[in-house]
């Protein structure tokens, strides 16, 4: 790790002034960019740190009935709110180890995009709002790539507003060494629309499987996806999955979403 | 009946409750006055030319004191094999010099061709990234059958990439190829023994402290066998006299092999420490870890097993390549030889054995001992070749395997491939195993299974392994440049408490426990009012350390023959005490008597009385009470097992998890039971990581893929199910005066066939044709294997 200047600011405008400075950085949970930093790899002359941030904590059920997350709020508090729906809990309680849910931010992790990470995927599928200082920007709008986000330089989430689905399932296929997505399915079901977004297996990121959608339309059951081939280009394929296999999975960890779903 | 104390009883590990709180002394604890830190300066290459090493800037750099290159050790000795092995046409093996920093070429990716010095870690790698190398990259030599044949060169000096063409035994060559020729079936399978990195818990860490006054040093260092460190860093790389260095290893860690090596970064702060006269020390990060630490296995395999029409076995013959990465580190041509080619009769009668060797270099990290070291390789082929051979035969693997077992009644057995089994009796272990593998209950659970969506598959395996490598006369005519005996110091202290001092390292192991039952039961002493003093050349006789399972054969042994003479001296001070003769007292349960009187002494007597010799027969026998004995046995120890494991597949995913697992094994007598039980459950874990979860995987242009936890993967508990460990079968060796055996790789060894044979069977039983998928065994390989 570089020698670097740490800031602790308690309000969002002070964490917005202080990410105005010269290679300013902002830091939530510092599960990647932690590791990132001490192998040398990134090196922010200033790291703003938005955990003691009060405001951008906590997890609210708004007067439509959507949920609104707090962007600083760790899994492990997602994991244990009973108000969060059934895809949501199994995501944040299978996300890394305990160490990482109780570091690890929802804001942090959408903003960073990850290919393999889990919260990009429910946040796709369930359509939900990202609220940041500036703006909304809905999810369909904000995953552009791997590492890549509709977010500006400086721009931090507050909160991420999330529509409940009547039925909902997210089905990970780990990763064997990282723990991390190899093929995570995240599928909601609402009265008037299936989304299934599909995370750690396309080099473009997450991604909305969209003809598994028209056809779970149709007929929300395991059978309707079972003669879909997906497309292995386009796939990730590295040491742990071919991108056939990845394919593969993604359909059978799909159906898996199907049936589980509650 | 088990006892409470002494030998056999299942005391818990005393030494846990240091670890466990936290309370341990590592390498990495110990803090010295004015200590400096050593950061290197690491290929990121896996072949290049050295063209220039500028580091004038880095030594401009705030805090830095020294900057060492390759330069600075020309005049120094390399880093030795410590077993020579001769080519079939009697040529000596190929030794490049492996020098303390790359000079004129980086040879893998992590070479270290720099070091700074500096006040503080971070200030030393500021400086490293500023040393200014222009290294010109060549073409990676990594796949091994390329290495062979194309001519380019990872040592150019020895213009070849083989460093032995090695066979055992030559003289078997013929016969083996005739019995394979004529044979009624003939069983060939290919395959590869995955490489694995170590990952020890706690990285190597190395403390150099000169002491300019003496012109001596102490090298504090994560080493499993500290005086083959020091003779090696005396007799061979920089000459610092034996009497001039002391090295202490103090808890260590974890090894699994990876530390009975000496490498350069042992030598660089020892020549730091003594150019800078302060105290140096240089801890591994864990990528370094990953690119450095000496790894294991990495062989590829052709077997071929022959069998008559009675099914027989009648032959194996073996072709191997074993990649020993870009230097010869200190076991590594011993592993892929003697340790494995001897081990091809496994538990079975067979006439014909012949083992083709032929180690060769590569431009990746230097590979050696690892948990089973050979052994593992050996019973991987053959288990694996055998259960190919009863599905081609349409036998039943156990039946085949017990069909071809020594018999119990056939021990002492000389093997075609040159070991003397002492004594074993495999069919009661498989007994044992099928005991608890319950193989009648596995149709009922593989119907369950099939309920469910899996497939279930069984598998087996016997093993037999070699352990406290030894006589040394012989292994000096095998090419050993070491002896392999062990020694240890009673000390028995004027209070009457006693302590050890031992050869053997215990990093893991439970020494600080077990050792002591052994001197409590021959003592009739409280075992804890014994302590083990180990790690520490300045306290400690000169032993051989800890690998291959021979701590407790071995310097057990040591310790046994200690203790004998301290009976014997105890015998002659008890009878001046007793006025009576030493061939009238009699020594037991702590009291020594005169045969046929009332009359005792107790050892704490006799003790005291040694050491406040007022009235002693001190013409005949020196006052004190101390031996040391060293022990060098006659043969290896012969541990013998059989595994049982069920699998269930995924067959949507190709996902394996294993459902149950027993293992039935002889360990001879057997000092701690617990102990061994968590010696079995550990070398288990690690051979079930080897078959499902570890690979390391180097890309073609060398650069090391599986460098870190995101993409290595370690077994972890959850991978794991509960094991069923027997160790009722019990033929003691008749090699040692303990009757033990060894426990600490067993289950390494024995496992990894076991696993995928298991997997082999589920996915034959779903009409899939497929007889081997080569380790890991991840979801991935298996849903391909499946799937074409």
């Amino acid at each position: 790790m570089y020698n670097f200047e740490f800031k602790q600011p308690k309000t969002i405008s002070e964490a917005l002034n202080a990410l105005k400075s010269d290679e300013a950085e902002a830091l939530a949970g510092g599960q990647t960019l932690i590791p990132t930093m001490k192998q040398r790899l990134a090196s922010p002359a200033t790291l703003v740190s938005l955990s003691k941030i009060s405001e951008m904590r906590g997890i609210c059920k708004n007067d439509d009935g959507s949920i609104s997350i707090g962007g600083g709020t760790t899994h492990a508090d997602v994991a244990a709110n009973s108000n969060i729906f059934p895809g949501l809990v199994t995501l944040a309680e299978n996300i890394g180890d305990p160490a990482v849910r109780n570091r690890g931010t929802i804001g942090g992790s959408l903003a960073n995009n990850d290919p393999a990470a889990c919260y990009p995927a429910a946040a796709l599928s369930a359509g939900a709002t990202i609220v940041t200082d500036s703006r909304e920007i809905s999810a369909d709008d904000f995953f552009q790539g791997m590492f890549e986000t509709a977010l500006e330089e400086s721009e931090i989430i507050l909160s991420v507003r999330f529509p409940v689905p009547s039925l909902s399932s997210y089905q990970k296929f780990v990763q064997p060494a990282s723990r991390f997505a190899m093929v995570g399915v995240f599928l909601s079901k609402f009265e008037n629309e299936t989304r299934v977004a599909i995370t750690g297996a396309s080099e473009e990121g997450v991604f909305r499987w969209k003809e598994a959608e028209r056809a779970l339309n149709e007929d929300f059951s395991e059978g309707s996806i079972t003669d879909f081939v997906l497309e292995p280009s386009g796939m990730i394929g590295d040491i742990h999955a071919s991108k056939e296999y990845r394919a593969h999975l993604v359909k059978v960890m799909t159906k898996r979403a199907v049936k589980s779903a509650s | 009946m088990p006892k409470d104390s002494g030998i056999g009883a299942a005391t818990r590990r005393r030494e846990d409750a240091r670890f466990l709180l936290g309370s341990g002394r590592y390498s990495d604890d110990i803090v010295l006055l004015n200590q400096t830190y050593a950061v290197f300066a690491r290929s990121e290459v896996a072949n290049g030319i050295i063209k220039t090493i500028n580091t004038s800037e880095a030594e401009k750099m705030p805090g830095v004191i020294a900057v060492f290159t390759g330069d600075d050790f020309v005049d120094v000795g390399g880093n030795p094999a410590g077993w020579l092995i001769n080519s079939r046409d009697g040529e000596p093996m190929k030794e490049p010099k492996r020098p303390v920093l790359a000079h004129g070429k980086v040879r893998h990716v992590g070479d270290a061709y720099a070091a700074v010095i500096a006040e503080t870690e971070q200030q030393a790698r500021d400086a490293a990234e500023k040393i200014n190398a222009d290294i010109m990259e060549l073409p990676a030599i990594i796949d091994m059958t390329s290495a062979l044949s194309g001519s380019n060169y990872v040592h150019d000096e020895i213009e070849t990439n083989q460093c032995f063409d090695w066979g055992w035994i030559e003289d078997n060559r013929e016969a083996t190829d005739n019995a394979i020729k004529n044979a009624h079936h003939v069983t060939t399978l290919e395959l590869t023994n995955n490489r694995l990195v170590p990952n020890a818990m706690e990285p190597r860490c190395s403390i150099a402290d000169y002491n300019a006054a003496n012109d001596d040093y102490t090298l504090y260092t994560t080493s499993q066998n500290p005086h083959l460190t020091r003779l090696l860093i005396s007799a061979f790389v920089l000459g610092i006299p034996e009497n001039k260095l002391t090295v202490v290893s103090p808890d260590v860690g974890g090894g699994f092999g990876s530390k009975i090596y000496h490498y350069g970064e042992e030598a660089l702060v020892l020549a730091a420490a003594k150019r800078i006269k302060r105290p140096v020390r240089w801890t591994a990060s864990r990528s370094e870890s990953f690119m450095t630490d000496a790894h294991g296995r990495d062989h590829v395999t052709k077997i071929e097993l022959a069998l008559d029409k009675d099914n027989n076995f009648l032959a194996f013959r073996t072709e191997t390549m074993a990649n020993v990465g870009a230097y010869l580190s200190n076991f590594s041509t011993v592993t892929p030889t003697i340790l494995h080619g001897t081990l091809m009769a496994g538990n079975y009668s067979v006439p014909n054995i012949y083992v083709n060797v032929k180690a060769v270099f590569t431009n990746t990290a230097p590979v050696d001992a690892y948990r089973g070291a050979g052994r593992p390789e050996a019973t991987y082929s053959l288990e694996r070749v055998i259960d190919k051979a009863a599905l081609e035969l349409n036998l039943d693997p156990i039946a085949l395997r017990r069909q071809n077992f020594i018999k119990s009644d056939q021990f002492p057995y000389v093997t075609a491939a040159g070991l003397n089994y002492d004594v074993g009796d495999y069919d009661a272990i498989m007994d044992r195993l099928e005991h608890h593998a319950d193989i009648k209950g596995f149709a009922e659970r593989k119907k369950i299974s099939e309920k469910q969506g899996k497939l279930r598959g069984f598998g087996v395996n016997s093993y037999i392994e070699a352990c406290g490598i030894a006589p040394s006369n012989l292994i000096g005519t095998l090419g050993a440049r070491v002896g392999l005996y062990d020694a240890a110091t009673i000390r028995v202290n004027a209070t009457g408490n006693i302590s050890v001092m031992v050869g053997a390292h215990s990093h893991g192991q439970g020494h600080e426990t077990a050792f002591p039952q052994i001197v409590a039961d021959m003592l009739g002493v409280d075992p804890n009012n014994v302590e083990i003093v180990h790690g520490d050349t300045s306290k400690i006789p000169f032993g051989m350390g800890t690998y291959g399972s021979r701590s407790l054969a071995v310097c057990g042994s040591a310790i046994v023959r200690g203790i004998e003479k301290i009976i014997a001296k105890g015998k002659k001070i008890a009878a001046h005490m007793m006025e009576s003769t030493e061939d009238n007292v009699d020594f037991e349960d702590g009291v020594f008597s005169v045969r046929g009187t009332n009359k005792t002494v107790s050892f704490g007597d006799v003790a005291l009385k040694a050491y406040i010799p007022h009235n002693f027969p001190i013409e005949d026998i020196e006052p004190g009470l101390e031996e040391t004995a060293f022990y060098d046995p006659q043969n290896f120890t012969y541990p013998a097992g059989a595994y049982a494991c069920e699998v269930e597949v995924d067959p949507n995913t190709g996902k394996v998890s294993i459902e149950r697992f027993a293992a039935a094994d002889d360990f001879g007598n057997i000092i701690n039971p617990m102990i061994v039980e968590g010696q079995v459950h550990g070398g288990l874990a690690q051979g079930i990581g080897q078959a499902l979860l570890e690979g390391c995987v180097y890309n073609d242009d060398g650069q090391l893929i599986s460098g870190s936890y995101m993409d290595y993967t370690m077994p972890r508990a959850a991978d794991l199910p509960s094991f069923v460990v027997d160790h009722t079968v019990q033929t003691p060796s008749t090699d040692n005066p303990l009757g033990v055996k060894g426990c600490g790789e067993a289950g390494a060894i024995g496992s990894p066939p076991t696993v995928v044979n298991a997997v082999i069977n589920a996915l034959r039983s779903a009409g899939h044709d497929i007889t081997h998928i080569d380790m890991p065994l991840t979801p991935a390989r298996v849903w391909a294997a499946m799937n074409n």
